[in-house]
Formats: C-alpha cells, structure tokens, sequence
C-alpha cells in the first residue's frame, strides 16, 4: 500500500472515532435536555403560586419594604452569572458572559459600582484571566441543579441587599442567565431580581388585569414580605439555573450534532481521496508493468535479430 | 357557598398533591389556622409541622402532611401550600426519621433535629 493511501487511511480511521464520540454526547445531551426539562416544569407551580403570593403581598399591604422600593441614588448593584462548568457547547457560555459585560458596562455608566457573583466554571475562568473581581462563586451543580443549590446561591445575595450600602451592601440584584425557549433557540437574557417591580412580576403570573383579593395577613403584611421574598429571589434563582442547565444540554446537543455531521463529511470526503489515490496507484502499477513488458519485449526483439 | 375547596401542595421541585378538600388545619407563625371554604383571602407564614387536609373524596379520608416552612394562601376558594419541602406522613420512613432524630440530637444539628421531629410528629397525626 502506498503512503499517500495509509495516510488517508489513517485518517479515517481517527475521524471515525471522533465521530463515535461526538455522537454518543449528542445522545446523551438530547436525553438529559428532556430531563432538565422536565424538572423546569416540575417547579413551576411552587414559583407561580409564590409569585402570585408576592405580588398579592406587595399590592395588598401598604408598608414599604427595602426589597420593594427604589433607592432614589442606587450607588452598587450585585449582577449573577449563570454559566456551565463544561465547555463544548457552542456559543452558550460566551453569550452568556458577553451579555453580562453589557449589563455591567449599563449599570457602571448609570455610576452604579457592579459585584459580579458567578455559577460555573466557564465564566469563573473567564472573569478571572481577566483579573476581574468576583464577588461570590459556585460550581460543580450547573448539569443538574438542586433546591439546596439555588438556596446556598441567594443566601449570600439575600444578605448583600439586606445589608446597608455604605457597609457593602448592594441596592438591585440582576441576573444574568440562559433563558430556554426551545430545543433550537436559547437566549441569553438579563432581568432584576430585586427592587421588585411589580408591573413585571403581575405580568409574570398572569394576573395583571386580575381583580385581587383582599387579603388577610398572617402574622402581619410586614412579616409575611420578610419571610416570603428571600423565598421568592431562591425560586427565581432556581429556576434560572435549572433553564440554564436545559439551554446548556440543548446547546451541547446541537453543538456535537453539527459535529458529527462534519465529521461525516470529513469522512465522505477522506474516502473520495483515499479511492482516488488507491485508483492512481493501481494504474500507475499497470503502466508500470506494461511498460516493463514492452521494454522488455522490445529488447528481446533486439536480441533475436 | 361551596362546599368544598381546591388544595394544592407544592414543594420547590414537584407539586406534592392537588384535590379537593374540606378543611385544612395548618400551623402559622401566630397559631393553628383552620380553613373551610369560603374562608376570608389568607396569606400566612407557615411553622415547620404537620398540615392536615380532610378530603371530600372517601378513600383518600384525612391526609397529612410534614411541611418545613412555607406559606398558605386562600382566595376564591383555593388554597396553596407553598414550602421548600412537603412530605406526605405515608411516605415517611418512620425508622429513619427516628434515627436521624437520634444523630441531630448527639450531634446537636438543631435545624437537622427539627426536620426529623417534624417528621416525626406528621406520622403520628396521621
């Protein structure tokens, strides 16, 4: 065999094992997407009814809240990354961070200092090459998001705004995540969390137009916001994370689909050229003999006479 | 008035159980709250401990169960329990809740040690 020949051969056989790879991560992406699915369906009811509660809460009880109000002159806002902590995924995490880059150069042109808090190990690598601060940082849970995750990510962001500025405190919450619209289209998108605005969250639970309740409170209106938005900032977190680990299975399945599609072509092609070349060797063999026949026919022609 | 009312109880990652229902009894921050249909729109902070739903449907009778923390709202006849983390008193493990009780106690896990009592104070109002 010739060297051109095992050379194409060669890389064949290396294309088609990368082909097997990339393959059997497509499957396992697709059947984790309906997985991540599902659970963003499971905790829908718990975040809809709480949002329903909140706006309730917030619309019937007339104490102001620091959750809930403005701050006329917002000096710091505290922006959450939802990233994964594995790449092949296509453009998923560097959309992502690129939107917070636009949301943190918005806020710092307002004049608002911005603490950057990240889930993944994609946007914490990038964020730091950069040499930029991160405030707060998690990972190891971005595949597959539990309640207990998104707890121990509000916790230190609850306690941020609960603080007062001047000690370090933050007065908006953004979050920056990978909202899942279907198996081909994910979007990054940027929403504040807190200060609530409540056109929005109505909006959300569908009872903008909705005649609302009078509401009786237990213990107090007061109480019932205190206890109920630190749960509502977890819920919307939780949901986040759980439409970013979607979107990032969605991502790496198109991603390894587009692979191993290339990687068929590759092969496609590799094997035109390997024929090719087999072909080129096959009849340079036979002019080869042929000629050395005729040569030789030739020169025992010679000789007889 | 309607005779009955619509429940649902909902945990943070799956909804727990939904149907109809006479009377709830749950516990707030303020004390035990019953609520029947037609009660006055309710929101209301949640203690960690047995809820307790009496159903119209015979079969199902009076279930129970151990909520760890949460809220309960009322209005236009349904009524929602919210909480990180709902468990029906039959789907506790009676002998596990106890042993963990046992360990939160020799390790005092305060926060541990209340999930197991709850628990365990679900089964026995069942």
């Amino acid at each position: 065999m010739g060297a051109q020949l095992r050379v194409y051969k060669r890389r064949i056989r290396s294309v088609t094992a990368t082909k097997k790879i990339t393959k059997a991560m497509e499957m396992i992406a697709a059947s984790r997407v309906v997985k991540a699915q599902r659970k963003v369906a499971a905790s829908t009811p718990y975040a809809t009814e709480l949002t329903r509660a909140v706006t309730a809460v917030s619309t019937g009880a007339n104490d102001k809240h620091p959750l809930t109000t403005e701050v006329e002159n917002p000096t710091r806002a505290a922006v959450l990354l939802l990233t994964s902590d594995r790449g092949l995924a296509g453009a998923f995490n560097s959309n992502a961070i690129k939107s917070a880059e636009q949301l943190t150069e918005k806020l710092q042109a307002e004049g608002k200092q911005v603490d950057t808090y990240i889930v993944g190990r994609r946007g914490i690598a990038h964020y730091n090459f950069r040499e930029r601060k991160i405030a707060g940082e998690w990972t190891g849970f971005t595949d597959e998001p539990s309640y207990a995750d998104a707890k121990a990510v509000a916790g230190p962001l609850i306690e941020a705004i609960e603080k007062d500025t001047a000690e370090g405190g933050v007065d908006e919450l953004h979050i920056v995540y990978t909202e899942f619209v279907s198996m081909m289209t994910q979007n990054a998108v940027e929403s504040r969390l807190l200060p609530l605005s409540l056109d929005e969250v109505a909006e959300e639970a569908g009872t903008k137009d909705e005649i609302r309740p009078l509401y009786d409170f237990e213990p107090s209106g007061q109480d019932v916001l205190d206890a109920l938005l630190p749960r509502y900032v977890e819920s919307r977190i939780y949901n986040a994370l759980l439409q970013s680990a979607a979107s990032k299975h969605a991502a790496t399945r198109r991603a390894m689909k587009s692979a191993t599609d290339n990687a068929g072509e590759l092969i496609n092609n590799l094997s035109r050229l390997a024929n090719a070349a087999r072909q080129a060797e096959i009849t340079q063999e036979i002019s080869e003999i042929v000629g050395g026949a005729s040569a030789l026919a030739d020169a025992t022609a010679g000789s007889d006479k | 008035m309607a005779a009955e009312l619509h429940v649902e109880l909902v945990a943070a990652d799956r909804q727990v159980w939904s149907g109809e229902a006479t009377l709830v009894v749950a516990r707030t921050t303020s004390g035990d709250i019953g609520v029947m249909p037609g009660h006055q729109p309710l929101l209301g902070v949640l203690e960690s401990g047995p809820v307790m739903i009496r159903t119209t449907s015979a079969e199902a009778g009076t279930i129970v169960a151990a909520v760890h923390g949460g809220f309960v709202s009322f209005a236009d006849n349904k009524l929602s329990l919210l909480a990180e983390t709902v468990e029906m008193a039959d789907e506790i493990d009676v002998q596990r809740a106890e042993r963990a009780l046992e360990r939160a106690k020799s390790e005092a896990d305060a926060a541990a040690e209340r999930r197991a009592d709850v628990r365990l104070r679900a089964v026995a109002a069942r």
